[in-house]
């Protein structure tokens, strides 16, 4: 509706702010149309975390020791795979250029494109984490903070991620790639949001390495998107 | 204009050396002095380290690998952030040279963080009694090797050269913005995960001769580099350029 009425008076010029919501509105939309993507990033996380207590035994003691670092791994991951269509389809269909080539900023059309892949994967994941964590015998204090630390730790992946994927864009052999690039960046991410579940249940106060993660997350939020829509203009050139 | 004495002298142009051309025959005539006193430095710092520096009280014989191991991590973290300099310098001025010099630096520096953790590790057996130990300057001393990896494997995806050039220039940047967060953040990890039993900082007081020789073998692996990466850069020209005019003169 909105389409059609927007094509009879295409003079009207929109705002910077009604733009990105229309951006961000749209990822979401596509990527609902086609709904068994989404869906394959969240089942993954499940089937692999559930493969580590097959692996190694089903001893609580030893599943709660290792349930921050495994579910924060599996984070990593899930987060990691759906990387390469933060801005693939935009890239083969023209999209992207366009984007570019418009009069909004392009750094902060990046920042929509990076926040609808965290609420398709990376948001997710905070609602399911905490139940596979009471698979693995985490308690309700380690629960929270997990899903805590997850809420911001995510976001923060999709947004150092979004500059592998745009590193790559258009490159072959593109998966495995992105895998090498990203997975040293991510190691700030995995150490403090993994320590503060740790750090809860040893005993020991949360509030440091949730502090940290936020500080890794404003950093990411500032200099991410710079960087990526660099990229993005490399690869366009 | 003459009052002003400054423009009597000739000026330094500061760009001549910036282009291939004129770089190509400097890093020719600069590669053989860089070589041979690397070789003299190198020499002698390893006869200070092996003969002359005296044995340590605790360590024995086998402290004497510290001559290899703390220069070779220092060029490995500081050959990175000389690659990511020029990658910059490629990114803001265009020059094809900084990109080409970047590429020349990546080798060499992957090269010593392999040496410094291959000594580092041979090193901690007889000291640790293990041959690694997660701590926090050997694990970000391997989260640098995946960086350097990361840097090549982009490089050699990208077929266009020009856009291999600058998008692992952004990669090698933001690698450096992120090589003291991972540092910090790997050192804060390892003393939530690990007691106090092992401490690498508390570095005992140095002898006069161990310094010295450490620095020795630090300024040789400077040359040593200086003259490999400009080896490797004039490949690179000769590569890239191979059907322009300049070189079909020589």
């Amino acid at each position: 509706m909105t389409e059609n009425s927007q094509e009879v008076k295409p003079a009207k010029a929109l705002s910077t702010f009604s733009v990105l919501y229309r951006i961000l509105a749209r990822d979401i939309q596509v990527a609902l149309r086609r709904q068994s993507d989404v869906a394959a990033v969240f089942f993954f996380f499940i089937i692999a975390a559930s493969l580590f207590p097959l692996g190694s035994g089903a001893d609580p003691k030893l599943l709660s020791a290792m349930a921050p670092s495994v579910l924060w791994v599996m984070a990593l991951l899930s987060c990691m795979l759906s990387l390469s269509r933060m801005f693939s389809s935009d890239y083969a269909d023209g999209t992207l250029e366009q984007m570019m080539i418009s009069n909004q900023p392009v750094v902060l059309i990046v920042l929509m494109k990076i926040l609808a892949h965290w609420i398709l994967s990376g948001l997710p994941l905070v609602f399911v984490a905490p139940l596979i964590g009471l698979q693995f015998n985490l308690g309700g204090a380690e629960l929270q903070i997990l899903a805590a630390s997850l809420l911001m730790g995510t976001l923060a992946l999709s947004l150092i991620g979004s500059i592998g994927a745009a590193l790559t864009l258009g490159i072959r052999g593109t998966g495995v790639l992105i895998a090498i690039l990203v997975l040293p960046l991510y190691i700030p991410v995995l150490v403090f949001g993994a320590g503060a579940v740790n750090a809860v249940s040893i005993g020991m106060s949360p509030n440091g390495a949730l502090s940290l993660l936020g500080a890794v997350l404003s950093m990411a939020l500032v200099f991410a998107p710079l960087a990526s829509a660099a990229a993005l203009k490399i690869a366009l050139e | 204009m003459e009052t002003n004495t400054g423009t009597n002298r000739p000026r330094i142009n500061w760009l001549k050396y910036a282009s291939p051309k004129t770089f190509y025959p400097l890093a020719g005539k600069l590669i053989p002095w860089c070589a041979v006193s690397a070789a003299v430095l190198i020499a002698y710092g390893l006869y200070i380290g092996l003969l002359v520096a005296p044995t340590d009280f605790q360590q024995g014989e086998g402290y004497r690998i510290i001559f290899v191991h703390v220069p070779a991590a220092w060029f490995s973290m500081f050959l990175y952030l000389l690659m990511a300099m020029y990658a910059g310098l490629g990114l803001v001025l265009n020059a094809r040279l900084s990109y080409m010099m970047a590429t020349a630096i990546a080798p060499t520096g992957a090269m010593f963080t392999l040496i410094a953790l291959v000594t580092g590790s041979l090193w901690g057996k007889p000291m640790w009694g293990a041959w690694w130990v997660w701590d926090a300057r050997l694990t970000s001393e391997l989260i640098l090797l995946f960086l350097y990896i990361g840097y090549f494997s982009l490089q050699a995806a990208i077929d266009d050269k020009n856009r291999a050039d600058k998008a692992s220039a952004v990669l090698a940047l933001v690698g450096a913005i992120n090589v003291p967060i991972i540092y910090f953040s790997v050192k804060w990890w390892n003393t939530l995960h690990q007691g106090a039993s092992v401490s690498l900082t508390q570095a005992p007081a140095m002898a006069a001769i161990m310094l010295k020789g450490m620095l020795i073998m630090a300024v040789g692996f400077w040359l040593y580099s200086i003259a490999v990466i400009l080896m490797r850069v004039r490949c690179e020209i000769l590569e890239r350029d191979s059907k322009t005019a300049m070189i079909r003169q020589d």
